[in-house]
């Protein structure tokens, strides 16, 4: 098989999903948003539910999500995607709306909205990429960034004494009876997001089936906030972050694992 | 039918809004303007018409909700008082920036800070002056009575859709708490998802068919160029309201010599101080700018050429004042006159203010 065999459609494993438009990522190379996105846009497709489907995008590396993803998308403020979501899907319930936040978005200033709208059981998906780190505003420290690692923010690195612990919002929320189902997965290797995407379906899936909210926590990396080259911060987040965000299914059908 | 009825300001506004067909309203309980979440919570909207309501968890999630579904194209809205609309304020920026129609009800009571529960009008300036961060402005009705309070909703939604832009409704402690009778407009159905698709399909997020592009709801531009657009095409939209839907009153105001201005509760007010001068032979009159912005600039300037003196009445230390000084091109002396705390002028004050401020 030669290289113009491989690249054959056919033979692809991984390719561009239809729904992801043809603008240039503004993702660094080796950022997990990029793979993240593209799974998304390939569960939308493969379910055939685009013409149903509102997508919300935070503040963050991945603001312009709608600029990559060929499906509506309203643009939220720093953090309230969850109460944005929350309306959409309560005045369009027939609709499929999922909300898209990194960790600064999702754990630090939409702390409460998040809570909320879990504890609602609003029919959501939420998609969480946990990089630990404030990748946009240039690397400060997040909620979930660890202990001893280094960020802007935390330069002599995170100090539980001072800066608290990184916080776990994923185990916290899926105490809540609202929530539905809940898993972390990654996205770095193909087997891994393999398993991000049947995730990703199942939790549409629930949307479909209106059995309340799913929560999707993907461990990804930042090279860039962690100033290392794209394969170093795989190596790093599977030896660092794994041991504190220990990837699988927290909450499955209502059931706490 | 239309319908007769004995009601709160608050609750009249919440029953208005069920039958102006309103999607949504998200709020949170405040003092005092409580009465239209826990009015429409009892009325069961959702069994009447299909209304969703909700108590939102905080003010910031409650306009973030506002703002969710009308990116989506639905009729929906919000009320608070003066610390919640302080909360309010960074929705409301993304409402007005990302072009989307919403109404948004303040119950003004006196502040800074925690403030008073009791009446005030001291939140003029971040009504009219934008408030939250960046350049934009609200299209501000301030009813001055029950009637207006139910009236107001269905008017406030018609130039929410016009210029897709946010909408306030600046009430007051007094007119959201006291009862008085109210004509209350028939039923209007809610739109249907299908007639909403038809109606605002062309921008809102309602699901992207193959049809057409995606539509984006977003008030971000990172090009300057198109952000620069972006802030022109607004003031475009503010200049067009100025010259299609300024709305004011003025009452005995052909010959007169002395004028007051207010507007809201005060404009009750210092209606009955007109009556009250002239009783006395002095010839007052008193205009009420219904829409405080668009402000009624250039019947000020007009009746600047006819009048000795002009005395600002409202309950603040002094707000919009400022704008009837900057309308009048120093014509003639402007003055301002209220009191603050919670505390309401009686018309024997305002006619006292106006012969010391004013005619000396
Ligand atoms: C109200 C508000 N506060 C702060 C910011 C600045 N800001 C933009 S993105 C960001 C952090 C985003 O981090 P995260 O959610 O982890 O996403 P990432 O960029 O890492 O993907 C911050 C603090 C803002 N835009 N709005
Ligand atoms: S800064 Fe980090 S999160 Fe943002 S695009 Fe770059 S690698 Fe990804």
């Amino acid at each position: 098989m030669n290289v113009l065999d491989i690249i054959k459609p056919e033979n692809q494993v991984f390719c561009k999903s239809k729904l992801m438009t043809d603008t240039t990522l503004s993702y660094c190379p080796g950022c997990g948003h990029g793979t993240a996105h593209n799974l998304t846009m390939e569960v939308i497709d493969e379910l055939g539910i685009c013409e149903n489907t509102i997508g919300v995008a935070p503040v963050g590396c991945s603001v312009l999500a709608y600029d990559f993803m060929n499906i509506d998308m309203t643009q939220a403020a720093h953090g309230r995607a969850p109460a944005v979501a929350t309306a959409i899907a309560r005045t369009w319930p027939k609709k499929y709306v999922f909300t898209y936040q990194g960790d600064g978005d999702l754990a630090a200033i939409g702390t409460a909205e998040t809570i909320h709208a879990c504890n609602r059981g609003e029919n959501i998906v939420i998609i969480f990429i946990n990089n630990g780190i404030y990748g946009m505003t240039g690397g400060q420290m997040a909620p979930t960034t660890l202990e001893g690692m280094h960020s802007s923010t935390s330069p002599y690195g995170r100090e539980i004494k001072t800066m608290g612990s990184p916080l776990k919002i994923t185990e916290l929320i899926s105490n809540l009876p609202g929530v539905y189902y809940v898993t972390r997965q990654a996205v770095h290797t193909h087997k891994h997001a393999r398993k991000t995407k049947k995730a990703i379906k199942k939790a549409f899936e629930n949307t479909r089936l209106k059995k309340g909210l799913s929560f999707i926590e993907i461990v990804s990396n930042c090279n860039s906030g962690w100033k290392m080259t794209p394969n170093e911060a795989n190596i790093w987040m599977e030896e660092h972050m794994f041991p504190y965000f220990p990837l699988g299914d927290i909450k499955v059908n209502g059931i706490l694992k | 039918m239309s319908e007769l009825k004995l009601m709160k300001g608050n609750e009249a506004l919440a029953e208005a809004a069920i039958r102006a067909g309103v999607d949504a309203y998200f709020g949170y309980p405040i003092t005092p303007q409580s009465e239209v979440i826990e009015y429409l919570m009892t009325e069961r909207p959702e069994q009447r018409t299909g209304m969703v309501v909700l108590q939102a968890e905080s003010e910031l999630a409650a306009i973030n909700m506002v703002y969710g579904a009308a990116s989506t194209g639905k009729k929906v809205m919000t009320s608070s008082s003066s610390p919640g609309i302080s909360l309010k304020l960074e929705g409301i920026s993304y409402i007005a920036g990302a072009e989307l129609p919403a109404v948004i009800v303040n119950v003004v009571r006196g502040g800074p800070g925690l403030g008073t529960i009791q009446p005030s009008q001291a939140d003029y300036f971040q009504s009219v002056k934008g408030g939250g961060h960046g350049d934009y402005k609200l299209y501000v009705l301030a009813p001055s009575s029950v009637q207006e309070m139910a009236d107001f909703v269905e008017d406030a939604f018609k130039i929410a859709f016009k210029y897709r832009a946010p909408v306030l409704i600046l009430s007051d402690g007094l007119i959201g708490q006291m009862m008085e009778k109210v004509n209350l407009k028939d039923q209007q159905k809610r739109l249907t998802d299908e007639e909403v698709i038809k109606l605002n399909g062309n921008w809102a997020t309602t699901g992207k068919p193959k049809t057409r592009e995606r539509n984006i709801i977003t008030s971000l531009d990172l090009q300057s160029e198109k952000m620069e657009a972006r802030v022109h095409r607004l003031m475009k939209k503010y200049e067009r309201m100025e010259q299609e839907d300024l709305r004011y009153e003025e009452y005995q105001t052909e010959d007169a010599e002395y004028l007051f201005v207010a507007y809201g509760s005060s404009a009750r007010i210092a209606q009955k101080a007109v009556q009250l001068a002239r009783a006395k032979g002095i010839k007052a009159g008193l205009l009420r700018p219904i829409t405080l912005f668009p402000f009624p600039k250039k019947v000020l300037l007009n009746l600047a050429n006819q009048v000795q003196g002009i005395l600002s009445v409202e309950l603040n230390a002094g707000q919009m004042v400022e704008d009837v000084r900057l309308s009048v091109e120093h014509k003639v002396p402007v003055e301002h006159f209220g009191r603050t705390g919670g505390i309401i002028h009686t018309p024997e004050e305002v006619l006292e203010a106006l012969e010391q401020k004013i005619i000396k």
